[in-house]
């Protein structure tokens, strides 16, 4: 039986810990991920969990105690947002490498400067490449689902990769919306006790982790970890399957919405899709087929998947809640762009950054965003050479030009 | 498991190596004494976990595929052995209360100065103020000799380093050492320790043996020559060591709950220069015209000393 509530993204990840009682957290308090330590720690204080909680000094002491415990043998999660996953950009390599399944709820914020504490994807993807994969919501509820399957991805014996499980901060992290809970025993059938094959604290056995590894072995362990991120793909699906026989719930590598027969389509991670979604629905009751591809999991990417969705688009729009400070746009941008080049897609395509440091994004922008994809569609471009949604400007321009 | 404050030479040397010979240490290198013989402090049959910062001692005695050590062992990063071991001990905490592990373990983290004093102090302190059941052990050579013999907060003054290197308008580093012992002491644990290779390494043992078997957190600082970046002979080592306690250079001192301890006060306590002229480091204050750079670093020396007696005295 699932219990309808209402709670706020922090609330749900913390209601998903709860069921899972994992072993050890460290955490360091950063707005907007916070609470979740909090709640966590009010649990331990009331006897509802018996996981250890370590109040470390900084970021960089809260992986690096991560990576201790959980190479100990303990299942082990940390939460952060922002300056605080910046801070802890060299170990979450370390983490990766080593093979250690850490669970981190990253509550995406905006990374300095100038200091900002809403929303943004900078943080996260500014760690894309290190190793960890990657899950976004677009609400609560995802936030909530996401969690429960995310050590079932991480401990894989396939996989044994960390995970980052993100949501936008303040939008999903703080806003109460409903959610449909599950409840404890069925989760903690499947999410199943942690059982590692090899740890610093197996009694029989010793085990030495994080080696000096000189030129001749170190590609090859790199190329191990690269394989374990491919091999993620098939067991994020797997494991996506049996969460939908528990809960009724749908998740794969990303959503469609409305896109089968859609002309002109949105790409876009995290909250905004909401937004998206209801431009979408008024744009179809006026006959504009417009719909949308929301990533959910941006690591691994599943480029190949997402370009076979987009081909028959007539135009796309990869909307990017990060600047890439490459010159030419966002992440996403870049690495679907490529993907879509690859499989040879004749949609036309642009790169719009939105949202940063939560500069908020209206239904009528985005109608307004799919009536000029409509335009690109024609080979009229009104998105200008860098478009920015939503940039206060002297013209007045949708995209930020001073025109 | 519990300390006994026994030192019988013969039976301690005769204990399995718990760092297996076989590593890329240099020869003499003070370093690996101090870690051969603080693992030797550990009960024949007790079980532990070793951690490590980066440094000579991580490159040099696990290199994959092989590892020195017969216990398990953990490297993370440089400047984070005291927040990892934190982790590993209460993952060991967790794991126990929840019945999946019966046996007792021992954590005992190594670092040189450069992990210590400078780069992985934040991560230190958090462990050692959290008050986690493990050994820091700073074994202290007073200069990041991995990456080739740069200054640190722990090298002495007027040393000459590649960062502080003596010439024409330098005599070498210009600060004095740290003082990490007393920094550490300020934490209020149960056990801190200064010692270095003396004798028959008695100190060393008795009190790795305490740190290791005292509840809570405890922190050994190790004064541990490295030939290359000191620039002596390294049969030396020994007679170094020796003239650094009796010149009171390194005074051998701990601090039980709080109250502090000195071990041994010489009866004719040398000059500094006994200590510093052995040293290709220091070779340029004896150069006609800088006698006055080793009467400041007595100076230097003579008020540590007594602001030492002072705090064992009270």
């Amino acid at each position: 039986m699932a219990v309808k509530e209402r709670m706020s993204g922090n609330e749900a990840v913390a209601y998903a810990i709860r069921q899972i009682n994992p072993d050890v957290m460290p955490a360091f308090p950063i707005t907007p991920s916070t609470e979740i330590p909090q709640f966590v720690s009010s649990m331990i204080a009331n006897g509802e969990i018996d996981t250890e909680f370590i109040p470390v000094e900084s970021e960089h002491s809260s992986m690096s105690a991560a990576i201790g415990s959980s190479a100990a043998g303990a299942r082990t999660l940390t939460a952060t947002s922002a300056c605080g996953l910046a801070l802890m950009w060299e170990v979450l390599y370390v983490a990766a490498s080593n093979r250690l399944p850490i669970m981190m709820e990253v509550v995406n914020r905006a990374l300095s400067g100038p200091i900002n504490i809403n929303a943004e994807h900078s943080d996260s993807m500014g760690a894309r490449d290190s190793g960890w994969i990657q899950i976004y919501a677009e609400n609560n509820q995802e936030a909530y689902d996401n969690t429960l399957q995310a050590y079932r991805i991480a401990e894989h014996k396939d996989v044994k990769l960390p995970i980052m499980i993100c949501q936008d901060g303040f939008i999903t992290s703080h806003a109460v919306e409903n959610i449909m809970l599950l409840e404890d025993e069925p989760v903690k059938k499947f999410v199943g006790a942690y059982e590692p094959e090899h740890y610093l604290l197996r009694e029989d056995e010793t085990m030495a982790v994080g080696p000096y590894a000189v030129s001749c072995y170190c590609m090859e362990a790199k190329r191990a970890q690269a394989q374990a991120m491919r091999n993620a793909r098939q067991v994020i699906l797997d494991v996506a399957k049996e969460f939908e026989e528990i809960s009724g719930r749908k998740y794969g590598f990303f959503e469609e919405y409305k896109l089968e027969d859609a002309d002109f389509a949105i790409v876009a991670i995290g909250s905004v899709c909401g937004t998206i979604k209801d431009a979408i629905d008024r744009l179809r009751e006026q006959g504009i087929r417009a719909g949308l591809l929301k990533v959910r999991v941006f690591r691994p990417f599943p480029g190949e998947e997402m370009a076979e969705a987009l081909k028959h688009l007539k135009a796309v729009a990869i909307m990017d809640r990060c600047e890439g400070y490459n010159a030419t746009g966002g992440p996403l941008g870049a690495e679907l762009t490529a993907a879509l080049y690859r499989a040879q897609a004749s949609a036309k395509t642009v790169n719009i950054i939105y949202g940063l440091s939560g500069r908020d994004v209206k239904v009528s922008d985005i109608e307004k965003l799919y009536e000029d994809l409509a335009e690109l569609a024609q080979g009229n471009n009104l998105f200008g050479e860098y478009p920015y949604l939503g940039l206060r400007n002297r013209s007045g321009d949708n995209y930020g030009a001073d025109r | 498991m519990e300390q006994t404050g026994k030192f019988d030479f013969k039976e301690i040397q005769g204990r399995e190596e718990r760092l297996a010979p076989g590593h890329r240490m240099c020869a003499g290198c003070g370093g690996t004494i101090a870690v051969r013989n603080v693992l030797k402090a550990l009960h024949p049959g007790d079980k532990a976990v070793v951690g490590n910062a980066t440094g000579c001692l991580e490159v040099s005695s696990f290199m994959y595929p092989y590892t020195s050590y017969e216990d398990s062992y953990i490297h993370n990063a440089f400047e984070n052995a005291g927040a990892t071991l934190s982790g590993v001990e209460t993952a060991y905490k967790a794991l126990k209360k929840k019945g999946k592990i019966k046996e007792e373990y021992k954590f005992i983290t190594f670092g040189g100065d450069g992990g210590t004093y400078d780069i992985g102090l934040q991560s230190l302190s958090g462990a050692m103020e959290r008050g986690h059941d493990m050994v820091y052990v700073c074994y202290d050579n007073g200069a990041y000799m991995n990456t080739g013999v740069q200054r640190s907060s722990a090298t002495p003054m007027y040393a000459d380093t590649t960062t502080t290197p003596s010439g024409k308008v330098s005599a070498g580093k210009v600060q004095a050492r740290k003082d990490l012992a007393a920094i550490i002491a300020a934490h209020n644990i149960p056990y801190v320790a200064q010692t270095t290779f003396i004798g028959n390494l008695k100190d060393l043992y008795v009190k790795s043996e305490k740190a290791i078997y005292t509840p809570g957190a405890a922190f050994l600082n190790i004064l541990a020559p490295c030939p290359r970046g000191w620039k002596y002979d390294a049969p030396d080592i020994i007679e170094i060591c020796r003239l650094a306690v009796e010149t009171c250079y390194w005074p051998l001192f701990e601090i039980v709950d709080g109250k502090w301890i000195l071990n041994y006060e010489p009866k004719n306590k040398l000059p500094v220069e006994d200590f510093l002229k052995k040293q290709g480091r220091f070779k340029h204050l004896f150069k006609p015209g800088n006698e006055h750079y080793i009467e400041a670093f007595q100076k230097e020396v003579d008020k540590r000393w007594e602001e030492l007696l002072f705090r064992c005295k009270k």
